[in-house]
């Protein structure tokens, strides 16, 4: 059944993407795509840098390095080296989707189908972002954020203010939990609240500061004494806030918001793959149904495959343009792949997946997208198809041989190696390294201990003392970062940096 | 369920504030970028934005991350030719893009920072704790011309200026207030006649007092004037004083043969700073141009600055030049008058003390400021003492300062116009 196309002409009016709004749910509903209501905005480039700067929170403080985003990406714009993206999409309820006015009909039903639909369900369906974030109260908290900071910056001064910023951003990676589920945010309480925690925290911390022994103490030796805190902790912001024995009411309550801020993008670091896979899958799926059934033109696929085959494409690894695995491109052949497992599958899809192959493609998508992550996305779904399609190699560089070696390559015997090595790439765990807070010297001059695991002798990155200064800024007394693989210690740094003739027993790197 | 909202009205310059934010954690670097362009670039390229680059390092939002060595296994796409077990020698320099994936995050591995200032924030950066001298003291004395805004609504006024909507406003409420109870009154007694005239036709006594106490009441509120003098009002105009919205710069340079075009070239840029500073003070400013060899001349700009002499040197031709066409053309209460001056030092022996004293009795009282920068890396001159007589009388509005090269310019200009602590 052939009928009138939605549009000819490249132009977009309000009554078009209205049109092509309701003709993609209508197929997208069809799928059972679940989703949040849709608020779709139309902008100009500059709201779209704006957007851009404040790294996709629709409401920001203000801080300088959302200056310094700006800055680059109008520079990238006005140059003509950098498009703007087509699209930025927001994990609220309702989730808000923004449109470039510059952009033609096809790019605007492109975007819809991608984000209100694509990223959409993903956001409403992802076990991580059901159990992590709260869509609905996210816009209210950012709000209160704003507004507490602007309050700061007024009482305490700009530069106070962006000082703790500053040391806060630098260990924002350090500020989620990553097994707890935190308590769900929301602005109204953190308002009502606030001032209780406010004297509340000042007391516990008080009491932990208290430096009159207790009657009970005078037969604990200091060697005896137990570590504080009794197991380590990993989210570093948390511990600062709750005991860093300095900051101020609205410190601690600064460093609250840059973490529940973290812990809010944190199932969206963990999902990259996925979830952009998952988009550009279902804005692949969804205008070619619309295709299907004559509701765009020859001249709009053309437009459309032209853009989508430029978003997927994966220059190779000594291209000029290499800069990593492109999620869009992985993460879309992962779901054409699993689709096409379940309908067309082959012996070897047989033996790898014997629980998918031909059994029901959408659902089989469904429970992918639902309850995996990244890591365990690839683990359990990358295919040896997918593998040979994308030449996936891998690369063993240890700096005690001379050569780079090849471990494995994508052949029968390397699938499985291969597939391993890309899950653990794409482990959050393994991409940051492994630090938590060791121990606080109670009685003794207060100095904060963090210990880092090394994995596989990885050492530290150059901009180490840089955020322990942060850290030193925050705790407000000595910190020590001991680095240890397996159980011996490799290095210490310490913050303030200390003489070297006066530790003889360790090495130290400062 | 969609909903299609056009947001394209709405501010689009919502990064502003961090935009400055970050202008101003990184001042220090901008007003270094902004320090050299202002000793290198040409003229005629003032008016521009500067692009200001910071180093990767200083601007570096540092995470912990993990950095080289160690053991590390990493995916990549496109193989071609590499077997699974083969050895290949490390690549030299950049690596096998290693750590891609922090890189991009965090936005490391820049080695500078590049961005655009617009004009405005150059010669924000360029201008920067200069003011110019005793223009403040101008604002607090010299009062002469005004400029009247309007300052609201008052109820005390010229009778052209009455407002009238605001007037009938207050004229209708003042009605509405004194008349309320008598109209509620009247109200009821109508409604007591119509009553009395439908049930009791023959109660004509009880009618007629009825009637009498609607009379009194129609009275009542028919005295309550239309207009009173009280409910007028008056659109309110404020005289502000307009200290600044005039001034002249005269430009005097020596043409002789002894000036190069390179001594020109300086004197140029400093003109055009002062220019420059001027135009952000003042709304509309007169240049005028005077050149002198061993007679002064009023030129355009054109032939002020590129035409060549050749002869000796009077420089007090040109100062009374300057105070003749002061005294036709620039009355001292309209006109803010300022003065730079610039020559390599040569003068006629005889004219410096003639300069000094027309410059005391004739120009300086009338100036604001007089600046006058000696280009030349010679000793001093006749000149340069004498005017050094003239700033010992005036040591507020006259300065004197020597250059050497371009790249002078900016801290003597500096110099002259620092903010001087109120004294």
């Amino acid at each position: 059944m052939k009928r009138q196309p939605i549009s000819t002409g490249s132009e977009w009016t309000f009554e078009l993407i209205q049109e092509y709004d309701r003709e993609i749910g209508r197929i997208a509903e069809r799928y059972g795509l679940d989703t949040y209501p849709n608020q779709i905005e139309v902008i100009t480039a500059e709201q779209m840098m704006d957007a851009y700067a404040s790294v996709g929170m629709p409401i920001g403080y203000h801080h300088w390095s959302y200056g310094k985003h700006f800055l680059s990406t109008e520079k990238g714009y006005k140059r003509g080296q950098m498009g703007l993206a087509y699209e930025i999409v927001i994990n609220s309820d309702p989730c808000i989707a923004y449109l470039m006015e510059e952009n033609t009909v096809t790019m605007q039903a492109l975007v819809i189908a991608h984000a209100c639909y694509g990223h959409n369900s993903f956001f409403k369906g992802n076990y991580l972002f059901r159990t992590w974030t709260d869509a609905s109260s996210i816009i209210d908290y950012l709000v209160f954020a704003k507004q507490y900071i602007s309050q700061c910056e007024e009482r305490y001064g700009i530069d106070a203010v962006e000082d703790l910023l500053d040391s806060c951003h630098s260990l924002m990676n350090y500020g989620v939990d990553r097994y707890k589920r935190p308590y769900p945010i929301s602005a109204e309480e953190e308002r009502r609240r606030q001032k209780d925690r406010e004297e509340h925290m000042q007391r516990q911390i008080n009491d932990l500061w208290r430096t009159i022994p207790r009657p009970n103490d005078k037969n604990e030796g200091p060697e005896q004494r137990k570590r504080f805190p009794v197991e380590p902790q990993e989210n570093i912001l948390y511990f600062l806030e709750k005991h860093a024995p300095l900051l101020e009411p609205w410190q601690r309550e600064i460093v609250r918001i840059v973490r529940k801020i973290a812990q809010y993008f944190y199932p969206q670091r963990q999902t990259q793959v996925m979830n952009e896979g998952w988009a550009t899958f279902w804005h692949y799926t969804l205008l070619n149904e619309l295709y299907d059934e004559g509701l765009v033109t020859d001249g709009f696929m053309l437009e459309f495959l032209q853009s989508h085959s430029s978003v997927i494409l994966q220059p190779g690894f000594d291209s000029p343009w290499y800069s990593g695995i492109n999620p869009y491109t992985l993460g879309f052949s992962m779901f054409q792949d699993i689709r096409r497992i379940c309908e067309n599958p082959t012996e070897e899809d047989k033996h790898w997946f014997p629980d998918i192959a031909g059994s029901d493609w959408l659902s089989t998508i469904k429970f992918a997208m639902r309850d995996f992550k990244d890591e365990s996305f690839i683990l359990q779904f990358l295919s040896p198809k997918v593998i040979r399609d994308l030449k996936l190699f891998s690369i063993l560089d240890d700096d005690r041989q001379e050569n780079l070696l090849v471990p494995a390559i994508h052949d029968e015997e390397g699938y499985r190696t291969i597939r391993e090595l890309l899950a653990a790439q794409y482990n959050l765990g393994n991409r940051e390294p492994n630090i938590q807070v060791w121990n606080v010297n109670l009685r003794g001059d207060r100095s904060l201990t963090l210990r880092h695991q090394q994995h596989d002798r990885k050492p530290l990155g150059d901009s180490t003392n840089d955020v322990l200064r942060h850290l030193h800024r925050l705790w407000g007394f000595d910190v020590h970062l001991e680095s240890r693989q397996d159980d011996n210690l490799i290095t210490v740094h310490h913050m303030p940096a200390r003489e070297e003739s006066r530790r003889t027993d360790l090495i130290v790197t400062v | 369920m969609s909903y299609v909202i056009d947001r394209r009205l709405n501010g689009k310059n919502k990064s502003t504030v961090n935009r400055q934010r970050f202008l101003r954690r990184y001042r220090g670097h901008i007003k270094k970028a902004v320090e050299e362009a202002v000793g290198r670039r040409s003229i005629t390229d003032m008016e521009h934005g500067e692009q200001i680059s910071i180093p990767g390092r200083d601007i570096d939002e540092p995470v912990l991350h993990h950095g080289r060595g160690g053991r590390q296994t990493i995916i990549h796409p496109g193989n071609k030719e590499f077997t699974a077990g083969e050895s290949i020698p490390r690549p030299n320099g950049g690596g096998s893009g290693q750590g891609s994936g922090q890189a991009s995050n965090s936005g490391e591995g820049m080695d500078e920072f590049v961005f655009q200032i617009t004009q405005e924030e150059f010669l924000d950066f360029m201008f920067e704790d200069l003011e110019l001298p005793n223009l403040v003291k101008r604002h607090l004395t010299g009062t002469d011309t005004f400029k009247t805004v309007r300052a609201g609504i008052s109820s005390e006024g010229n009778p052209s200026r009455i407002n009238i909507v605001r007037t009938l406003r207050s004229a209708h409420a003042r009605r509405i207030a004194l008349s309320g109870s008598s109209r509620i009154q009247l109200r009821e007694m109508k409604d007591e006649l119509e009553r009395l005239k439908r049930d009791e036709p023959d109660n004509l006594d009880e009618i007629e007092a009825v009637e009498h106490e609607i009379e009194k009441l129609s009275a009542r509120i028919h005295r309550v004037p239309f207009l009173d003098t009280f409910d007028l009002k008056y659109n309110l105009l404020v005289k502000h004083p307009n200290p600044s919205s005039k001034a002249v710069m005269f430009c005097l340079m020596d043409v002789s043969g002894s000036m190069t075009q390179a001594t020109k070239d300086i004197a140029k840029r400093f003109f055009i700073l002062l220019y420059l500073f001027l135009k952000r003070s003042y709304d509309k400013i007169e240049v005028v141009f005077i050149r002198h060899h061993t007679s002064a001349k009023e030129v355009d700009e054109e032939e002020f600055f590129y035409s060549r002499e050749t002869g000796g040197t009077i420089v007090s031709s040109a100062l009374k030049m300057m105070q003749e066409i002061m005294a036709q053309r620039y009355p001292v209460n309209e006109w803010n008058i300022y003065a730079a001056q610039a020559s390599d030092g040569d003068n006629w022996n005889d004219d410096s003390p003639v300069c000094r004293d027309i410059l005391i009795n004739q120009i300086m009282p009338f100036v604001q400021y007089f600046s006058y920068v000696e280009i030349t890396p010679r000793e001093h001159q006749a000149l340069w003492y004498e005017y050094e007589n003239v700033h010992e009388a005036f040591p507020e509005c006259f300065a004197q300062q020597q250059l050497v090269s371009a790249a002078d310019i900016y801290p003597v200009f500096r110099d002259l116009f620092q903010r001087r602590l109120a004294s």
